[in-house]
């Protein structure tokens, strides 16, 4: 297992020095740059600038010195847009916030989701299975951009409980309305599958020796089911939390919450080549790390196999 | 009083092509201690009729008739009157011991838990019982492989983990619905020897389902023989094998290979099963009777109780003889 958790580290850093490459390459390739404005800069001041910034060298070297300073000063270098902050002061200060509005919209989801999906395999074909199917197939098929304005009509305009947008240092107010409009689509993708593993797994031989055993139904479920019927859904959850930690681009933008998403946007409206690089090598990384966690939690739950 | 007294059961699923029948009107007891076989080839019925005394019917599947149990009806008893006797009273082993087990539990969990559960002992207590079993069933060391999980066992050792597991609170009665058909030949007879220790330690009923005429001969004091869902013929082995009431049971002896005799063609019953969601009107062996007349096709034979046997034939004994 330790072999195996070292191995796998070891194959992310080509996989990120590759990421961080075809970065590169895209966002070179994609025409205009961070200094192109309205009314074009004269040539003189545009070279000037584009010699601060390095972006004067060829490509080559504007990568390896990229890659240069992140591994020996771990230095995401500065924004090209606003012109007195880090990449690093960005993250540091959006990260959190999706950080927080994010792991609490995949607990939402992950729980609501499981156990709505088991109630309705265990009740199959029953009014209880057709209103978690209605619910799971309604909130996917419910765009986020409608979700976010439909929660703030009914809860800030109409009952005005919550307030519709800002971020105020994340007290809960302000962190209810994202969490709710980040999570329901997410929910509503693991009900599902949750649902259909878990009725395949309640035709099992052995779930039906466990019912010859005289085992109460909830501990068929909880202690003979579950496990199995989870494994599809660690699958899916795995990047599935990584998208929902690095923030949506929706809900900043609607909520004005201030996360990494609205920057991440931002910086590819703006050429902000070093923003984009920084955000897209902290989702690689944390796609990476729980692509692994998701393997080492499935060794955990099936026992056949073993790394 | 017999130990379980099955009365008229049918078996009735609902499937998108319509009903099917698989089990119409069988009756039969089993007294204590007694080895009750029911023979049939695959789809007759057989392995329904155990799974709706057990209350272990697929969802779309509904029992009738009655299967009392010590006088008190298992088809309409509530579920937690039923987990009772599950387990506890009567037992079940299936089929497929690959997939029979929980392949994410560790044998230990799985058998101590019937004991927490039915006997209210503790777990280090459970699992210290459970081991002893498994020792019975003649599992080598197994203190320490009872914390093994189920796929670091061959299937013929699964059997016989699924045996221990079902023998725990010495039930009265023991199914055991094909227990040897997953298996390899060698194996079949360990697994036939166990039964054998198993009714004379513990005085155990045991109803044995199979298709296998030879792992019948040597063990059950009854045996029955089912087709479409139904009784052909009951009777003491010996008197079934010596002589046959029912051409069915006739067909199927001759089915057998024997090798005392040279032989180049393995003998069949020629065409085949019925389909359950249309039966025919008279007896549903008819299509495939050599000696079928004109009155079994329209009319459903009767059982015909003659000494301790009975059958469903309208045809003479001597007739099939």
């Amino acid at each position: 297992m330790f072999a195996f958790t070292m191995r796998r580290l070891a194959v992310a850093i080509p996989t990120i020095l590759l990421l961080i490459v075809i970065s590169f390459i895209l966002m070179f390739a994609a025409p205009g740059g961070p200094f192109n404005a309205e009314r074009p800069l004269p040539p003189a001041v545009l070279a000037n600038i584009e010699a601060k910034y390095g972006l004067d060298q060829p490509y080559w070297k504007q990568i390896t010195d990229y890659i240069y300073n992140i591994v020996v000063h771990f230095d995401f270098g500065p924004s090209f847009k606003y012109r007195d902050r880090s990449v690093s002061d960005i993250i540091a200060q959006g990260f959190p916030v999706t950080l927080k509005y994010g792991f609490w919209a995949f607990v939402v989801a992950v729980i609501s989701g499981v156990s709505l999906g088991i109630a309705a395999a265990v009740k199959h074909n029953s009014w209880l299975d057709y209103l978690a199917v209605g619910i799971s197939i309604g909130a996917q098929s419910l765009p986020n951009f409608v979700m976010a304005p439909l929660l703030v009509i009914v809860f800030t305009l109409w009952l005005g409980w919550l307030p519709g947008g800002g971020w105020n240092g994340g007290q809960w107010q302000y962190v209810v309305l994202p969490v709710i409009a980040l999570s329901t689509s997410y929910m509503a993708s693991i009900a599902r599958i949750t649902r259909s593993s878990m009725l395949e797994v309640l035709n099992a031989g052995y779930i039906r020796t466990a019912r010859a055993k005289g085992l109460p139904t909830s501990r068929i479920i909880f202690r003979h089911a579950l496990k199995p019927a989870l494994l599809p859904v660690l699958s899916y959850i795995g990047p599935a939390f990584v998208l929902m930690i690095t923030g949506s681009v929706l809900v900043d933008v609607y909520f004005s919450t201030g996360g990494i998403g609205y920057y991440f946007v931002n910086a590819a409206f703006n050429r902000d080549y070093s923003v984009m690089m920084g955000i897209t090598i902290l989702m690689g990384v944390l796609t990476i790390l729980f692509n692994l966690i998701v393997d080492l939690l499935y060794a955990w739950i099936d026992p056949k196999i073993r790394y | 009083m017999a130990l379980l007294d099955v009365n008229g059961l049918s078996v009735t699923f609902k499937t998108g092509d319509g009903f099917v029948n698989a089990v119409n009107g069988v009756s039969f007891s089993v007294e204590e201690g007694e080895t009750l076989a029911i023979v049939g080839e695959s789809g007759s019925g057989k392995s329904q009729t155990a799974f709706a005394a057990m209350g272990l019917l697929a969802r779309n599947g509904t029992a009738k008739g009655e299967a009392l149990f010590d006088g008190q009806n298992l088809l309409t008893m509530k579920q937690k009157e039923l987990n009772r006797i599950r387990s506890q009273e009567i037992a079940m082993i299936f089929q497929d011991p690959m997939t029979s087990l929980n392949p994410y539990m560790r044998i230990s969990d799985q058998m101590a838990e019937v004991l927490t559960l039915h006997k209210g002992m503790s777990k280090s207590a459970a699992v210290a019982e459970a081991a002893q079993m498994l020792d019975a069933v003649r599992i080598p060391d197994a203190k320490a492989r009872i914390n093994m999980f189920p796929h670091e066992f061959s299937g013929g050792m699964r059997q016989r983990i699924m045996i221990a597991m079902a023998l725990l609170c010495r039930p009265r009665l023991l199914i055991a619905d094909e227990p040897t058909t997953a298996l390899d030949v060698t194996v079949q007879a360990q697994i036939m020897d166990l039964f054998g220790d198993i009714r004379k330690e513990f005085g155990t009923g045991i109803i044995l389902i199979t298709h296998d005429l030879g792992v019948v001969a040597g063990f059950c004091d009854r045996t029955m023989v089912m087709y479409g869902g139904q009784v052909m013929e009951e009777a003491p082995t010996d008197q079934l094998f010596a002589k046959p009431a029912h051409p069915y049971t006739k067909g199927l002896l001759q089915a057998v290979p024997r090798f005392d005799v040279d032989e180049d063609e393995l003998r069949t019953i020629a065409g085949e099963p019925p389909d359950m969601s249309r039966l025919p009107a008279g007896c549903p062996f008819c299509p495939r009777c050599s000696i079928a007349k004109d009155r079994c096709q329209n009319q459903r034979p009767e059982i015909d109780v003659f000494g301790d046997r009975r059958r469903a034939c309208h045809a003479t004994l001597d007739e099939v003889a």
